[in-house]
């Protein structure tokens, strides 16, 4: 890409992209963070995961208002306009993972007080680790503008659903037969909840990324069919 | 788009499209009023327009936009010979006006730019009254009765947005009137001839914010009635006000799409990098 004869306008797109990455990393973080203390039942790192969320939260106003800016002293075009669109909506959908991010700490948290023999999480293990990364996989296409590797997160998406509706039935047929599990099934059920939620975040941000390398919007469309024509 | 219903057309060799491409929403494409055919210009030895090909539909508003020097006023004053005026042309190719070649040696230039009328970047009204000024054309085709010119001016003020203004000074000096009010004149002079383009040259460049979004809304009503072209350096006046925007370099034309696809995403690097103020 060409830089502006503005270099002016070049540094403020920089930075919002900056900002945008950096509270990706955050985000990245926040989601391992929680994940860990739910296996390690830590109420100390909980905590600090449930206190980081509102680094993020001030991310995402600080990206608002400096893509309003943008728009409003620039009139952005063509990419610069998808660009700053893009960074907008990608800053809502990384907000969000930060969200569940905080629910997770918050289940850790009650997981770790249960009286109930160690879970070893093994299946919510497995969805976490392929949501870690289709989300680092999407903020790299995101910094790469690599709408090809976007598309295989969107298309990752769907073995997270199935990874979630199997936790779904483990958890139910549990229930069913040990009643006093009960407490401890429906909290690793919201945890899967979660973390199937930021599956559907990375895919967002993927389509984000289709859109501002392509121009084309892939939402609810075959996204690697459109990546093709264009 | 022209024949490319096969599905394996999009080898990505073939050259740009030049046809205004299909409405987003399925409607029918406006009939075609100015048909551009292999347009090339010269003013003398030099070339200033090469192999323009382009459809401008009816009723629409078709912004060309592009640096100094591209060949945007110069294809613009092709539209209704106003070229011709100046020593040293020569044009080969053909501009087809509601299918007829507006070059053909039997054409009636006085003509022509009644049916085709322009305004420029100054405002240029007669040292005459309000009133003479929209009257003017008519009276050089043989004025109506008085009674049919008051009612023909008083429907070319409104026309342009002006009458509310003016219709108690009609007798006063055209020359008094602000710039953004003469341009508005002015633009009422032309449509007084009911004419079936409006050729408008960087028509607000010279005008004050609020004169220059006055005639930005004119354009958009004016548009239900004629077929405008606009020659702008104001991309978001393009972005703004038109419909098909064409992106000419160095007199020839790089991209002509929809203007909501060229703003959002052109197909040519050029273009790109001329709408996001980029190097090239």
């Amino acid at each position: 890409m060409n830089r502006h004869i503005s270099e002016q306008y070049d540094a403020e797109l920089d930075s919002a992209r900056a900002l945008l990455l950096e509270m990706g990393g955050l985000v990245e973080q926040q989601l391992q963070q929680a994940c860990q203390a739910l296996y390690n039942h830590d109420i100390d790192l909980a905590d600090r995961v449930r206190v980081g969320d509102a680094t993020i939260n001030q991310h995402e106003v600080d990206i608002d208002n400096l893509c309003t800016q943008i728009i409003a002293r620039r009139q952005p075009a063509a990419t610069d306009l998808r660009t700053l669109i893009s960074i907008m909506k990608a800053s809502t959908d990384l907000e969000r993972v930060g969200d569940e991010a905080d629910r997770i700490a918050k289940m850790a948290r009650k997981v770790a007080n249960l009286e109930q023999p160690a879970d070893r999480y093994g299946d919510i293990r497995d969805m976490a680790a392929s949501v870690h990364s289709m989300l680092s996989e999407a903020l790299d296409a995101f910094a790469r503008l690599n709408a090809e590797s976007a598309v295989r997160v969107i298309d990752a998406d769907e073995a997270v659903d199935d990874a979630y509706d199997e936790i779904v039935k483990e958890k139910g047929s549990e229930m069913k037969s040990s009643p006093e599990t009960i407490e401890q099934s429906l909290t690793i059920l919201w945890v899967a909840r979660a973390l199937e939620r930021c599956g559907d975040h990375a895919k967002n941000l993927s389509e984000y990324v289709v859109y501002l390398v392509k121009g084309t919007d892939v939402r609810h469309a075959d996204a690697a069919a459109a990546v093709s024509d264009s | 788009m022209t024949d490319e219903n096969n599905p394996s057309a999009g080898t990505g060799t073939e050259p740009v499209s030049h046809e205004v491409p299909e409405h987003e929403e399925s409607r029918e494409p406006a009939p075609t009023s100015l048909l551009v055919d292999r347009l090339c210009l010269f003013y003398g030895e030099q070339q200033a327009l090469t192999d323009i090909d382009m459809r401008i539909p009816q009723k629409e508003v078709t912004a060309f936009i592009g640096p100094s020097g591209c060949g945007k006023s110069t294809l613009l004053r092709c539209f209704n010979r106003m070229n011709d005026l100046i020593d040293g042309v020569s044009v080969t190719g053909h501009v087809h006006l509601d299918g007829y070649d507006i070059f053909a040696p039997e054409v009636d230039v006085a003509q022509l730019r009644r049916r085709v009328g322009m305004v420029f970047q100054r405002p240029n009204p007669f040292p005459k009254s309000i009133y003479e000024n929209v009257a003017y054309g008519l009276r050089i085709q043989g004025a109506p009765p008085k009674a049919e010119m008051d009612e023909i001016v008083e429907w070319a003020l409104r026309s342009a947005a002006l009458w509310d203004e003016v219709k108690d000074r009609l007798k006063e000096s055209a020359l008094g009137l602000s710039g953004g009010q003469q341009q508005r004149l002015v633009i009422a002079r032309a449509v007084a001839v009911k004419p079936s383009v409006l050729l408008l040259d960087e028509p607000a460049s010279a005008l004050d914010p609020i004169s220059t979004l006055k005639i930005e809304e004119l354009i958009h009503q004016l548009k239900s009635e004629y077929t405008i072209v606009i020659v702008t350096h104001n991309m978001q006046q393009a972005a703004r006000v038109s419909d098909n925007t064409a992106f000419l370099y160095l007199g020839e034309l790089i991209e002509f799409g929809r203007t909501q696809q060229v703003f959002t995403n052109p197909k040519e690097q050029q273009t790109e990098d001329y709408i996001t103020g980029r190097y090239g």
